[in-house]
């Protein structure tokens, strides 16, 4: 499938060597603002057409893809998601937006599939997400489900800075609508040591009488479903119960596509990102267009694996 | 010359959270509300002890809602100002301090990580658009040099912050730290600049002494040191040390001590002692806040709680990275497992 990438700094550029490495995309455009930034200047290096006239590239050059992905900001989105409405592309939102579905590919890629434009929460919510939805298939009255994430200080530029209330009420939102749980809290620590903290998430959760085994089952098996998109997610302390609260916490290692290693916040996000925008590659591969059937003649494409 | 009169900030029951698991009760809050006022200390700073809207699994929930414990104490005060810790990344502009606006809070003490001074931007300039105090706090400021915590302090500065407060918050400063922190930052800002101290080393009433010596205007001490870790500076020791010291407060001295009295007996079963654990922690530069929690992992584990406080003081945690309690206590137990299966063999 042929996409555009919109906005060229830190998330975009990883997105573009992402979209790069994958065999189901195709990056046609990368799109910003400005020609000599450093994540521009890469795309160029590695050959990909760029465009520094932004949203307005996009819609000049539509006829090329089919998917956008938005890493620009939730206030530009919010102009952006209608452009894209109106020009039948799908979208993949990056920022906090919210405008589309919230997607967390582990839990509800198939319903998204349905949607022209997605949202991916945040990333922390990317990496909670999923082990409380598996908490909540898990138990029975759950009364609270809170999580806390620590990011290395470098990981967090001015803008995650300045938008840190929106990213817990983000958050707290995803955790609420996938665990049926309405009463959730978000808490996100930054740590400035030196060598870089890899992203680590906690889940906790109050539960009447939660079933510890059920648990484990429920979260191993989500694990390995997320492992599939996002590798360096680890499990670093299975559920347990400790005064009276279920916790359990992950650990995100960053692919070091663009951004180092211990950016595994930012990795995560951007890894559910091309795992929605593959299932939609996946999925139009499937229809049964003439020129599919020519291409499913040849060897299909195997999901990447890390 | 003479010297100008300081603020007293005194966060007994805010810091003294940590001391008690959040358990602090309505009751607790009114009769200590109460002699505060009278002990005429400039702010009592009321709340969980990381401040608004961090009661949570992650670092204990609060006995008492946020809101009945502001409006509690609230009702107690009228020359002392209500003071609470704001720290962003649990508290939020639009929820939490609107709500304590609206009960009446007349300080915003908003704190970061030292080196992370620009999280605060938002929630300074929130308070100071709402017409209310802003003072900006740095935290755990033992990991960072004097040249940085004047770079971070002339951001919230900048931001609007009328005060800047050092906070030693693992207790593992010794005067000569002090001095040269505080000097730097009292002889470069505008505002007025403050120091918050922890007893791990014994050092609370030395180090907020020599604070008040390179400059600093404003000092928190609390009723019989109560707080996180091995205490705070115990407020009674500290205002009677300013007035051997010929320091002029607000406060009143035999009322502060009244005040301590009080204490003793309210907080009887949870006022902080020097003992090996909180050493090592104020050694390993630990939050002190950790204190409770660490044990109560140790204990679950079986492991030694100093062990757990050296490897976390390894990892350079910080405040509100709970978390990484369970976390580390489960390693080492697991190590310890694996070495007593190893010997077996």
């Amino acid at each position: 499938m042929k996409v555009a990438i919109l906005g060229t700094g830190n998330i975009g550029t990883d997105l573009l060597i992402k979209v790069l490495r994958s065999p189901w995309l195709e990056c046609r455009l990368f799109a910003g603002r400005n020609l000599s930034s450093p994540g521009m200047m890469k795309a160029d290096q590695l050959g990909v057409p760029v465009s520094s006239k932004s949203i307005q590239g996009i819609a000049e050059r539509h006829a090329d893809f089919d998917l956008v992905f938005d890493a620009t900001s939730a206030e530009d989105h919010r102009r952006h998601a209608k452009i894209f409405s109106e020009l039948g592309l799908l979208a993949v939102d990056l920022t906090p937006a919210k405008i589309g579905k919230m997607c967390v590919p582990a839990v509800n890629l198939e319903e998204c599939l349905r949607e022209e434009n997605v949202n991916m929460v945040s990333c922390g919510g990317q990496a909670s997400i999923p082990i409380a939805h598996a908490i909540a298939t898990a138990n029975k009255d759950i009364e609270y489900v809170e999580t806390v994430s620590s990011i290395a200080a470098r990981s967090a530029g001015p803008a995650t800075r300045i938008n840190l209330d929106e990213y817990l009420c983000t958050t707290e939102q995803g955790i609420a609508a996938f665990s049926h749980c309405a009463n959730t809290k978000a808490i996100l620590n930054l740590n400035p040591a030196q060598p870089c903290v890899h992203m680590q998430t906690t889940v906790l959760a109050k539960i009447k009488s939660p079933d510890l085994e059920k648990t484990r089952v429920a979260v191993a098996a989500i694990v390995l479903k997320i492992q599939e998109y996002v590798p360096g997610y680890q499990l670093i302390v299975p559920p347990m119960i400790e005064n009276n609260r279920l916790a359990v916490m992950v650990r995100v290692e960053g692919r070091g596509d663009y951004l180092p290693k211990y950016a595994g916040n930012l990795d995560i996000i951007n890894c559910a990102a091309i795992a929605i925008a593959e299932a939609h590659a996946k999925k139009k591969a499937a229809q049964p267009t003439a020129a599919n059937r020519i291409a499913s003649s040849h060897e299909k494409p195997t999901h990447h694996r890390h | 010359m003479k010297s100008p009169r300081i603020i007293v900030t005194d966060p007994t029951l805010r810091d003294g959270s940590h001391a008690c698991s959040h358990q602090i009760s309505v009751e607790q809050i009114r009769r200590y509300a109460t002699a505060a006022e009278a002990a005429g200390v400039d702010y009592l700073e009321v709340g969980h002890g990381n401040g608004l809207g961090a009661s949570s699994l992650q670092v204990g929930l609060s006995l008492v809602p946020e809101r009945e414990m502001l409006a509690t104490a609230r009702a107690c005060l009228k020359n002392t100002g209500l003071s609470v810790h704001v720290m962003p990344g649990f508290a939020t502009a639009n929820r939490e301090i609107a709500n304590a606006i609206e009960v009446g809070v007349d300080l915003f003490r908003v704190g970061s990580h030292c080196t992370e001074a620009d999280l605060t931007q938002r929630h300074i300039s929130y308070v100071r658009n709402a017409g209310k105090e802003a003072w900006g706090i740095l935290m755990m400021t033992h990991m960072a040099s004097k040249d940085v915590l004047l770079e971070e302090s002339k951001k919230m500065q900048s931001y609007g912050a009328q005060g800047i407060v050092l906070m030693d918050s693992a207790g593992a400063a010794v005067p000569d730290d002090v001095k040269q922190k505080i000097g730097l930052l009292a002889d470069k800002l505008e505002v007025p600049v403050g120091f918050h101290a922890h007893n791990n080393l014994g050092l609370s009433v030395a180090n907020s002494l020599a604070a008040l010596e390179v400059g600093a205007r404003i000092l928190d001490g609390t009723a019989r040191g109560f707080g996180a870790g091995a205490g705070n500076a115990p407020l009674e020791l500290v205002v009677a040390a300013m007035q051997r010291l010929g320091y002029e407060c607000r406060a009143d001295l035999y009322k502060v001590l009244d005040a301590g009295e009080l204490a003793e007996e309210l907080f009887a079963e949870n006022l902080p002692v020097s003992n090996s654990i909180t050493i090592v922690s104020g050694l390993a530069g630990v939050f002190s806040g950790f204190a409770k929690p660490v044990q109560r992992a140790a204990k679950q584990l079986d492991v030694d709680p100093r062990d757990v406080f050296v490897e976390l003081g390894k990892r350079k945690v910080v405040g509100g990275q709970e978390d990484l309690i369970l976390e580390v206590a489960s390693e080492l137990a697991a190590r310890k497992k694996h070495n007593g299966a190893a010997s077996h063999k």
